[in-house]
């Protein structure tokens, strides 16, 4: 199946979960924050939190900024 | 000890000089930016992960002791700045939020009435909510009214280190404004901050004048210093400015008397 990722278009495996997708690229989980199609994922629920065909996934983490 | 503190979003801070974590050379250096500058708060953005290039986490130079200020950059609407400061909060690290509503990109001057409607939602959903604003008296009083935590009037556009151009404006937000007035952008020079203190600033934020320097130790530390001068300054009670000159010696009790 096929989700959005950061604004890009990914292959993934079906029943892929968040978490799963994070440790896949070497994501840790306490320095990132996940949106999935607006709402926010709670890191407690990356593991149980699967992917469905064009969700739109959002990974973000702080960066130098003023 | 130090009885003028700086007391904000619940805190009180010995220091009023607020930091950024933008444009260093390497991120490194702000361990010791922190520790030059006495700096308390640090100023981060939020952006997405660049799954292509591995880049250093910002996060593993910012010393723990740090009171967060995730600002919402990138934000070109309220809904957007609503949107950030909810994830901001979901990484775990407090509910500061500095608003940054900018649809301009030349000059990068912040959107008031955006920033007002971000600031209302933000405030009572408990965000404790930091706007960066023009030095503008209606924008500022709509600031209060939305449960602002203080406001922050820019010295003049990001990253310009051009200085207190807007010192009249900002004077009139320190009259008339009863949250802190924290002086945000432009700021160049460690004068220019120590000018907004003596003024009556409640603190200034320095990103750029530090992260820029050829020595941003030494220009941490010199704003660190600069800061509590103007602000022992103000507290001092400057005496008044005269047009005619007035001896600081005797005018009395001359040789050349009799």
């Amino acid at each position: 199946m096929v989700v959005i990722l950061n604004g890009k278009e990914i292959e993934v495996t079906a029943d892929l979960t968040v978490l799963g997708l994070l440790e896949a690229r070497g994501i840790g989980t306490g320095s990132v924050v996940v949106e999935v199609n607006r709402e926010i994922v709670p890191e407690a629920a990356f593991g149980e939190t699967k992917l469905n065909d064009g969700d739109h996934l959002e990974v973000l983490r702080f960066v130098g900024g003023g | 000890m130090n009885s003028d503190l700086f007391k904000i979003g619940g805190l009180e801070l010995e220091s009023r000089l607020l930091t950024g974590t933008g444009k260093y050379a390497d991120d490194a250096v702000i361990p010791g930016v922190c520790e030059a500058s006495g700096s308390q708060v640090i100023t981060v953005a939020l952006r997405r992960v660049d799954f292509e290039s591995d880049t250093g986490n910002v996060m593993d130079c910012i010393p723990k002791h740090m009171q967060l200020l995730p600002n919402t950059s990138g934000a070109r609407t309220a809904e957007e700045a609503v949107r950030i400061a909810r994830l901001a909060k979901a990484m775990g690290c407090g509910d500061w939020i500095k608003i940054e509503v900018i649809s301009d990109n030349k000059y990068l001057l912040p959107d008031g009435y955006e920033t007002a409607k971000a600031t209302e939602i933000l405030a009572n959903e408990g965000f404790v909510v930091f706007p960066y604003v023009n030095a503008d008296l209606y924008v500022a009083r709509s600031l209060v009214d939305a449960g602002a935590a203080a406001v922050m009037p820019l010295g003049s556009p990001i990253g310009t280190n051009r200085g207190l151009k807007t010192r009249e404006m900002v004077r009139i937000l320190i009259d008339e404004i009863a949250l802190p007035i924290i002086v945000d952008a432009g700021i160049g020079r460690p004068s220019e901050a120590c000018e907004a203190m003596e003024m009556g600033a409640d603190a200034v934020l320095v990103n750029t004048a530090i992260a820029t320097a050829s020595d941003p130790l030494m220009m941490a530390k010199a704003f660190g210093r600069a800061v509590k001068a103007g602000r022992e300054a103000y507290l001092s009670g400057p005496g008044a400015r005269q047009r005619q000159a007035s001896a600081s010696s005797p005018l009395t009790g001359f040789l050349s008397e009799g």
